[in-house]
């Protein structure tokens, strides 16, 4: 199934739960309401055109910079804006973040059988215990939450053991939100600063 | 009892740690803990350029660096729309390939030293070198390459590329051989490989493994196959594929891997559009580069036109007439050659908008994910861009991630020796697994 076939396969039996949907690049992606991520997610799994076997990737963007990156004053209209070439024909500009919310979990689903990609991004907000857990459907789920709990601080309601993978258990913070700064050091053993 | 197999041990190659428990020999439970070499690759890349990125990527799977950089280059090029040159995609093919053939040599040659074959682990390190040789030839570095750039390579394969690379094959060819005879039937190394570690292939697509380690268990994923990118899909060759899961069909299937990259490069060497036709040196005049910028400063125009310059062994392979063959034409993407940068404003301009502080590239806002077949499996980089210098959100889909989270399940049930085969054919790079 091509981008558009994706996309109109979902967004036609989950009408009222999807928000928005784009083929930016060819790459079909569906931004969907938190409550439905596990339906339509076995949906994706089960159905027979779509068979999506593989969870090939979990992982979260904090939007909450987005578009705000510090521009040295007398440079605003510097830089080398790229257009793409005209093999690439750019119809649609990308929409942009998906929601108002702060972070959107980001899903890449891949079919053996029909070789094909979608992903789908679910906005959800920090204070809210919102997602729940696809380990019951994809076993190496677990993990990839548990690196998007450890970075991001998104839980998800139903995981086996939400600790934390990457960094040592006594980490205070979440590294990859856009508040923690880049430079600031806690070591388990060493100087602090 | 519970033992830790600590994050510091022999037979781990890589950090990692394994709280064990035991009873006697067999392994009860086994918990994996990871992280010991995280760097904040995702956060770094938010604070550098799309170009800063490519020595944090090289550095991820390091034992073969320019599929990583290959990878990352593939994503933000999708990301902003631009293609490169037909040329460029065979070098990239061409020397990712032999990245693959250095991983898969390190991977059997470790896991070999750990069941007691040290003599395999030295034979298979003598051709790594001679591959790694290869490298530099090209690159100018054996490992931390920083090959691609966005929108192409950095240079060009050297004019006496072939020779070198028929003799590093034959020799690779020749360890390989030996590898067999020393390993394949060798009654050791069979009992303790075959019936352990086995995973079925409804439990690997649960996990999300990809690679060798998938084919080993029958389903013949592979990304070059099913979802080519650059020029895998005019390259004719195969994909072995294993039937029991277990260490020695993932040691099989990597070794027929290696001998289909080595059939890949040599059919890609033979496919190439041809090269720049080299300026004649007659009526093409070699000047040193430095000697034709000081007279092009001094606006001697006479003493320069009609001259080529000849620049230093840095630069080699990415002059003027290489360009065309390796870089994208849209301008604003990468830097023009030196000769332009030095001898004319345009290129200055375009070197200056590139390159200094406050300008810089700028990809539109949007995103992109790209995978490529990464030694271990499917090796995506997912990037985001918020319209300005430097990338929103650079995400990569590590590999070997989802087979550590499955070693856990292959370690119990059996016995602490048979961990040693089954961490070896996991390959788990410590650079890739913990970013």
């Amino acid at each position: 199934m091509n981008a558009a076939e994706l996309i109109q396969s979902v967004t036609s039996r989950y009408a009222d739960r999807v928000r928005s949907s784009h083929d930016y690049r060819g790459d079909a992606t569906i931004v969907l309401q938190h409550e439905a991520l596990v339906e339509v997610a076995q949906f994706l799994k089960e159905d027979p055109a779509l068979q999506m076997n593989f969870l090939m990737d979990l992982t979260a963007v904090d939007y909450s910079t987005f578009g705000k990156a510090a521009k040295p004053a007398f440079f605003t209209s510097s830089g080398v804006t790229l257009k793409p070439s005209s093999e690439i024909p750019d119809a649609d500009p990308w929409p942009g973040p998906p929601g108002s919310e702060r972070y959107a979990v980001v899903y890449h689903f891949y079919s053996m059988s029909h070789k094909h990609r979608l992903r789908l991004v679910v906005p959800v907000d920090e204070s809210v215990d919102d997602l729940d857990t696809l380990t019951g459907l994809w076993v190496g789920a677990n993990w990839l939450e548990r690196e998007v709990w450890d970075m991001f601080g998104i839980t998800f309601r139903g995981h086996p053991d939400l600790k934390r993978i990457l960094m040592y258990d006594g980490f205070e913070g979440h590294p990859l939100r856009k508040d923690y700064p880049v430079n600031k050091r806690q070591p388990l053993i060493g100087p602090q600063n | 009892m519970m033992l830790n197999i600590g994050p510091a041990h022999p037979a781990m190659h890589g950090i990692i740690r394994v709280v064990a428990k035991l009873d006697g020999e067999q392994i009860e439970e086994a918990e994996t803990e990871i992280g010991y070499l995280h760097r904040g690759f995702e956060k770094m890349s938010e604070t550098v350029d799309y170009n800063g990125v490519m020595p944090y990527t090289d550095r991820l799977n390091y034992v073969s660096p320019i599929i990583n950089n290959m990878g990352y280059c593939m994503a933000v090029e999708k990301l902003i729309g631009i293609s490169v040159p037909e040329r460029c995609h065979y070098v990239r093919v061409v020397m990712s390939e032999i990245s693959r053939l250095t991983d898969h040599l390190t991977c059997i040659g470790a896991t070999a030293m750990e069941l007691g074959a040290f003599t395999v682990f030295l034979y298979m390190i003598k051709a790594r070198e001679y591959l790694w040789e290869l490298v530099e030839k090209v690159t100018g570095a054996r490992l931390t390459v920083s090959y691609c750039r966005v929108g192409g390579v950095k240079a060009d394969l050297p004019d006496d590329f072939l020779e070198p690379c028929q003799e590093a094959f034959k020799e690779t060819r020749k360890v390989i051989e030996e590898a067999h005879g020393l390993l394949t039937r060798n009654r050791i190394f069979v009992d303790r490989m075959e019936g352990t570690g086995i995973i079925s292939a409804e439990d690997a697509i649960a996990y999300g493994i990809t690679g060798p380690f998938l084919r080993g268990s029958g389903p013949d994923f592979d990304v070059r196959k099913d979802c080519p990118y650059a020029v895998y899909d005019q390259i004719d060759f195969d994909v072995p594929v294993g039937t029991t899961g277990d260490n020695m069909d993932r040691y099989l299937v990597r070794m027929e891997e290696m001998e289909q990259s080595m059939r890949i490069v040599e059919t890609a060497l033979r496919d190439m559009p041809p090269g720049p036709v080299q300026v004649n040196p007659e009526t093409g005049r070699p000047i040193s580069a430095s000697e034709m910028v000081d007279l092009a400063k001094v606006g001697d125009i006479e003493a320069i036109s009609g001259g080529c310059a000849v620049t230093g062994p840095t630069l080699e392979g990415s002059g003027r007439a290489h360009h065309a063959s390796i870089a994208t034409e849209e301008k604003r993407a990468i830097l023009p050659p030196k000769e332009d940068t030095y001898g004319n404003i345009e290129g200055l301009m375009r070197q200056f908008k590139l390159v200094m502080f406050g300008h810089g590239l700028r990809p539109p806002a949007g995103e992109a994910y790209h995978p490529v077949e990464g030694a271990n499996g499917e090796l995506g980089f997912y990037a985001i861009s918020d319209g300005s210098g430097q990338p929103y959100r650079v995400r990569v889909r590590p590999p070997c991630f989802a087979i550590m989270s499955a070693l856990p399940e292959l370690l119990v049930g059996g016995s602490i020796a048979d961990m040693t085969p089954t961490f070896g054919s996991v390959n788990m790079i410590g650079g890739e697994l913990d970013r």
